[in-house]
């Protein structure tokens, strides 16, 4: 794969928080254009991923290249700017402004940002909401939204200053299978009307194979498999298809790593 | 002994930290940015919820406290049978110390942890990171506007608070203790001076204003994201910043009235 | 609809401020217009101010006509210098006008009273007053009456 199709490089990321290492030398590119799931058991620091990659988060070491630019290196206004033109990014709880209405809160970064008539912003706006179903839920406050409903908003928010990149944090959890189709078919959709490069961060195998042209496992502070859905339940490794096939034991214990339990019963407490 | 000495040393380095972190933030925020830099509505929108909804508390204390310092000015001066003075005592009282005092101790209270609570209620749904992500600067946009509401609320707030105390004592001075109306308010126009004592007074409550407000919007911006944390960070709000309007209050005295 | 409540609240609660102040301003501290007028500086000097500060009113016969703004002591003839700024709109002082440093009531504050003389000429800015009183110094009147007593006695 030539690294210009890769919209996102990271090479060698090293992180950790408080003592605890959560990435040691992990390497992965995101192919442009592509939905690429990240994946991984909890705890992996999946959402991590994305903060570094939005330069939320500072890496110890390591260097994470969107589009060219060297995120890790930008001054502040140069991140504002770069995240302001290529990122969106879909936050678990959708984020909204709890002070805003619908219409305000997909309007909020164009108004900001733009210097364009109301009128316009008004047509923006609609379209965004049309294209996630709820135009019809613009005056609603955010509070009176369902959890998926909310999300929907929140992803016509994030598309509304029409990124390069958007970055889906758990996008499916805590949704009715209703909201969750909807939510599967909008970012399949956005990926193909747009041509977006799409990062998803999931553990939910099964929606997560339907929607990805990629999958990225990571554990234990690096990559263990890299590929199609395809490609990783046939020929990943022993851990791999352990994730993918969701059974409980392998070469991920099932138990937490413990003294030997003969012996723990028989000592008594002592 | 030695691990104490490292855990005192860890709690002062992260101090130390801590206030470093919150003059950056005083710093991104104010001096890069003027009241109107995030829009003017939302100045205004901020401007309510922290001035105008703290007036009502306001008021009735200054009422109330101007008709207590009546009373008792009234039962020690008429000891001396100078009790035509009260006027002025109440009114200096209440124009250099009680009112941005009381008052700044009230905002804390009212508004400065109902900022913290917003602030951190805003991290803690990611509002705040999901505007980093926009590309926009939530100390701009959040922080910036919530700062200059308070530095302006708080000098009106404690004017009018002195202004309802005043009024309040000459209430219970003159229909209830039955001093002289032109007495109370002569003697007190004789001895305020208006740069010395109302300035001066308003000087102080622009500097509560900033420190009581400026001690919220960190405490929420810096609280851990969790209900825990932001009921902790509402409290440190009105315990850090009641100590330090009481501090400052002694400092500000000293230098601008004397006598130290 | 909303927004708009917000906003003529607040600009309610501006216009309280504005009020408090002007409150202050004139109902408070007696600030009025002409008061902040001109002014020109007289001086005098006292054997003893007696507890006369900075900012003490002077009058003539009751009424506030100045202010006192700077005391001092002259080094070389080991006496207090008062400077006080006087009206403008009192500028008819003669030259042989008298100060005397009174007190407002037994355990008032101190002050300045003026008195006019019979001179034809007017004081002017940075004259001095030489006809000047002391103050009524408490302890001394004791002093000097017990004195008088044991003369008598």
């Amino acid at each position: 794969m030539a690294s210009g199709q890769n919209y996102v490089s990271v090479r060698d990321l090293t992180f950790s928080r408080g003592d605890r290492l959560i990435y040691d030398g992990l390497s992965v590119d995101f192919p442009k254009g592509k939905v690429t799931a990240i994946m991984g058991p909890s705890g992996t620091g999946k959402t991590t991923m994305l903060r570094l990659i939005g330069g939320q988060l500072q890496p110890d070491s390591g260097s994470i290249v969107v589009d060219g630019h060297e995120v890790t290196r930008l001054k502040r206004k140069e991140l504002f700017q770069l995240r302001k033109d290529k990122m969106g990014m879909l936050f678990q709880t959708g984020a909204l402004f709890t002070d805003l209405s619908v219409f305000d809160n997909v309007a909020f970064p164009l108004r900001v940002h733009t210097k364009l008539p109301e009128s316009v912003i008004r047509d923006l706006v609609l379209m965004k909401l049309e294209a996630v179903g709820l135009r019809g839920a613009r005056d609603l406050n955010p509070a009176e939204l369902s959890g998926g409903m909310a999300r929907r908003v929140a992803l016509a928010r994030s598309i509304a200053m029409d990124p390069e990149l958007i970055m889906y944090d758990e996008p499916f959890t805590g949704l009715d299978p209703i909201s969750m189709g909807m939510i599967v078919k909008l970012i399949r959709g956005l990926n193909k009307a747009l041509g977006l490069t799409s990062l998803l961060v999931s553990h939910d195998v099964e929606e997560s194979c339907g929607i990805a042209d990629y999958l990225c496992l990571v554990s234990g502070g690096k990559v263990i498999g890299f590929g199609t859905p395809a490609e990783l339940i046939n020929e990943g490794s022993d851990e791999v298809r352990q994730f993918l096939k969701g059974e409980p034991d392998g070469p991920v214990p099932f138990h937490y790593h413990a003294s030997d339990y003969r012996q723990d019963i028989l000592s008594g407490g002592r | 002994m030695l691990n104490r000495l490292i855990q005192f040393g860890k709690q002062g380095t992260s101090a130390i930290e801590s206030f470093g972190r919150a003059t950056l933030l005083l710093w991104h925020s104010v001096m890069w940015g003027g009241p109107g830099s995030a829009g003017f509505r939302d100045l205004i929108k901020q401007l309510y919820s922290v001035g105008v909804r703290s007036l009502s508390i306001i008021a009735v204390a200054g009422f109330f406290v101007g008709m207590v310092l009546g009373l008792q000015g009234y039962t020690t001066l008429v000891d001396f049978g100078s009790e035509s003075a009260l006027g002025t005592l109440v009114s200096l009282t209440l124009l250099r110390e009680l009112g941005p005092v009381v008052t700044a101790l009230l905002f804390a209270g009212r508004a400065g942890s109902a900022l913290t609570a917003e602030i951190g209620l805003m991290k803690a749904t990611e509002q705040l990171s999901a505007m980093e992500m926009m590309g926009v600067d939530p100390l701009k946009r959040v922080i910036t506007p919530r700062l200059w509401a308070g530095i302006m609320a708080m000098p009106i707030l404690a004017l009018i608070f002195s202004t309802v105390g005043i009024w309040g004592g000459a209430y219970v001075a003159v229909e209830l203790l039955g001093i002289d109306d032109g007495a109370y308010w002569g003697n007190m126009q004789a001895s305020v001076e208006f740069y010395e004592d109302v300035i001066k007074g308003v000087i102080k409550s622009v500097v509560f204003g900033i420190v009581v407000t400026w001690i919220a919007v960190y405490q929420g911006y810096d609280s851990i994201p969790t209900s825990e944390g932001i009921g902790k960070a509402t409290t440190q709000t009105v315990v850090i910043s009641s100590l330090a309007v009481l501090g400052l209050d002694f400092v500000l005295t000293a230098v601008m009235f004397g006598g130290v | 609809m909303r927004m708009r409540f917000v906003e003529l609240s607040v600009g309610i609660f501006m216009v309280m401020g504005v009020i408090a102040l002007v409150l202050m301003a004139f109902r408070v501290s007696g600030l009025s217009m002409d008061d902040a007028g001109e002014t020109y500086t007289v001086k005098a000097r006292f054997e003893n101010l007696g507890g006369l500060t900075e900012r003490a009113k002077v009058a003539m016969a009751g009424v506030t006509i100045g202010r006192v703004t700077k005391v001092y002591l002259d080094n070389e003839w080991y006496s207090a210098v008062v400077e006080m700024e006087i009206n403008k709109s009192m500028s008819t002082l003669s030259t042989d006008t008298s100060a005397a440093i009174l007190t407002a009531g037994l355990l008032g504050e101190k002050y300045i009273g003026l008195t006019v003389g019979a001179e034809e000429e007017y004081l002017e800015q940075g004259d001095w007053i030489e006809d000047t009183q002391s103050a009524l110094v408490l302890e001394e009147l004791i002093g000097r009456f017990l004195f008088n007593k044991a003369e008598e006695g």
